[in-house]
């Protein structure tokens, strides 16, 4: 049976920091780090957002965009590597908050980036096998970085949600296939109880990110028998500028393939939102029959390569709620002060 | 607030969900179990406001209560809904000049608060002005 996205929903902040404005902070050089990363800004939650309120944001875009009943809605899995709560899950609030309940099935996933994609992936499971009418599938996070550590720079906020189905004539992509790649890697952790994640610095681009995207991406296109050619866009796990674009390249991927879906230069990372966020970017802008590659990363570490087909339904629904873009122009900008306010690194007496 | 108190009211608080009297079209938010203008001929039903409306009136919270303190200055308004029930909220705007009454606000998802940093947090609604400001 195919499965497919049946509407997607993204939410991003208004609120900004530039690069430069961190840099300023720290002693560091700004132009240096902008241009290495390539990334200039990054997104900032208002005081009173988390994983919950974002995850919620972009599942109520999804469920008016695809202009569908919540209560079709069979399983809702929120992937997010700051979900509010330690125990007791956000998909439950999320579910709660979209009129979904009572009658599905709800979970939390977390693998660093990825842990969208693996929501994805689960409700084409349910959706496949009849279990479910419908999957909502969620990448959304606060992500967290140490005050003058390297992910400052990026560690940004956002999410996006798909709503997974069945049913051809509702589809706005086909899922062709997907295909993962996961080893034991320790690239990126953050213990129980502690407020910022730890990595190995240098050591995770190569073993991690690039080895997996790689693998991955491979994988899916030998499984399938196709060929960077033959897909009009690509979308990689951004966690910065730089990685994705190299990754493209190595593949084999031009640059205009990933234009569409590179928003972190003007975004940040958005960990669990940051694939799902270059793919919704580029449902935003695609023509039905594109075709769209598409590969996430977690770190820890694992890949999840899908392969999409864009259907006429794409032009009737897009329009029907805000599309990245729309949320990435008129942003607020916020100085060190406020950004560490907003992020409950500054905690009143 | 304790928690069994925020969860009764939890729907409502996250979904807008009121009551309407079928016999006057009257709309009720927080919900009415009975119809004060048709008392016993009442015929109250469920509803879901769709959350757009306009603000009637507000004011901007300086010195605020308690668990409130790090959102001062912040609007607090009182929302005519298109169904019209009006409520109290909070309005959430970068620039406190541009809100005025009469002005378009649409439903928003957010943190209302939470009891502590051990405690459970309360999400529902609050209310963002339609139109993004201006800004610097």
């Amino acid at each position: 049976m195919n499965t497919g996205i049946v509407s997607y929903g993204a939410y991003i902040p208004r609120y900004r920091i530039k690069v430069e404005e961190i840099a300023r902070v720290w002693g560091d050089d700004a132009d240096s780090l902008s241009s290495g990363l390539m990334v200039h800004e990054k997104s900032v939650p208002d005081i009173d957002e988390d994983a919950a309120t974002i995850a919620v944001e972009a599942s109520r875009a999804a469920l008016i965009r695809g202009g569908l009943d919540a209560g079709r809605i069979g399983a809702v899995y929120t992937g997010s590597e700051s979900h509010p709560y330690a125990v007791k899950p956000t998909s439950t609030i999320v579910a709660e908050a979209v009129g979904a309940t009572p009658d599905l099935t709800a979970a939390d996933f977390e693998f660093a980036c990825k842990a969208g994609t693996a929501a994805v992936q689960a409700c084409m499971g349910l959706v496949a096998s009849g279990y479910i009418d419908l999957g909502l599938a969620i990448g959304a996070d606060v992500s967290q970085g140490a005050p003058g550590d390297a992910l400052e720079y990026t560690a940004a906020a956002g999410g996006v949600a798909f709503l997974i189905g069945s049913k051809d004539s509702e589809m706005v992509a086909v899922i062709e296939d997907t295909y993962s790649f996961s080893t034991d890697t320790p690239d990126f952790w953050r213990r129980e109880g502690m407020p910022y994640p730890e990595h190995g610095g240098r050591f995770t681009g190569e073993p991690g990110y690039f080895k997996h995207v790689t693998k991955a991406a491979e994988g899916l296109m030998k499984k399938m028998d196709t060929y960077p050619k033959e897909y009009d866009y690509a979308v990689f796990h951004q966690p910065n500028g730089k990685f994705p674009t190299r990754v493209a390249k190595m593949l084999g991927f031009s640059r205009e393939q990933i234009k569409p879906g590179l928003v972190v230069p003007r975004l940040g990372n958005t960990y669990s939102g940051s694939c799902l966020m270059g793919i919704a970017a580029t449902l935003d802008q695609a023509e039905p029959g594109d075709r769209i590659f598409a590969t996430a990363f977690g770190s820890g570490a694992g890949a999840d390569a899908f392969s999409f087909r864009v259907t006429d339904r794409i032009e009737e629904v897009r329009n029907r709620v805000q599309t990245v873009e729309e949320m990435l122009e008129d942003p607020i900008y916020i100085d060190y002060a406020i950004y560490a306010k907003h992020k409950d690194k500054l905690k009143r007496a | 607030m304790s928690v069994p108190r925020f969860w009764r009211k939890q729907i409502q608080r996250y979904n807008l969900i009121g009551t309407h009297c079928r016999n006057c079209n009257e709309h009720f938010y927080p919900p009415r179990n009975m119809c004060p203008t048709c008392r016993r001929d009442g015929d109250i039903e469920s509803y879901k406001f769709t959350g757009n409306g306009e603000i009637v009136s507000f004011t901007v919270i300086r010195a605020a209560a308690e668990g409130f303190e790090h959102q001062t200055p912040y609007v607090l308004a009182i929302v005519k809904l298109d169904e019209g029930a009006r409520l109290t909220t909070q309005i959430v705007c970068n620039d406190l000049s541009q809100i005025h009454m009469g002005m378009r606000v649409r439903p928003v998802f957010r943190k209302l608060g939470d009891g502590g940093e051990k405690g459970m947090i309360y999400y529902g609604t609050k209310f963002v002005p339609v139109k993004p400001l201006k800004h610097d």
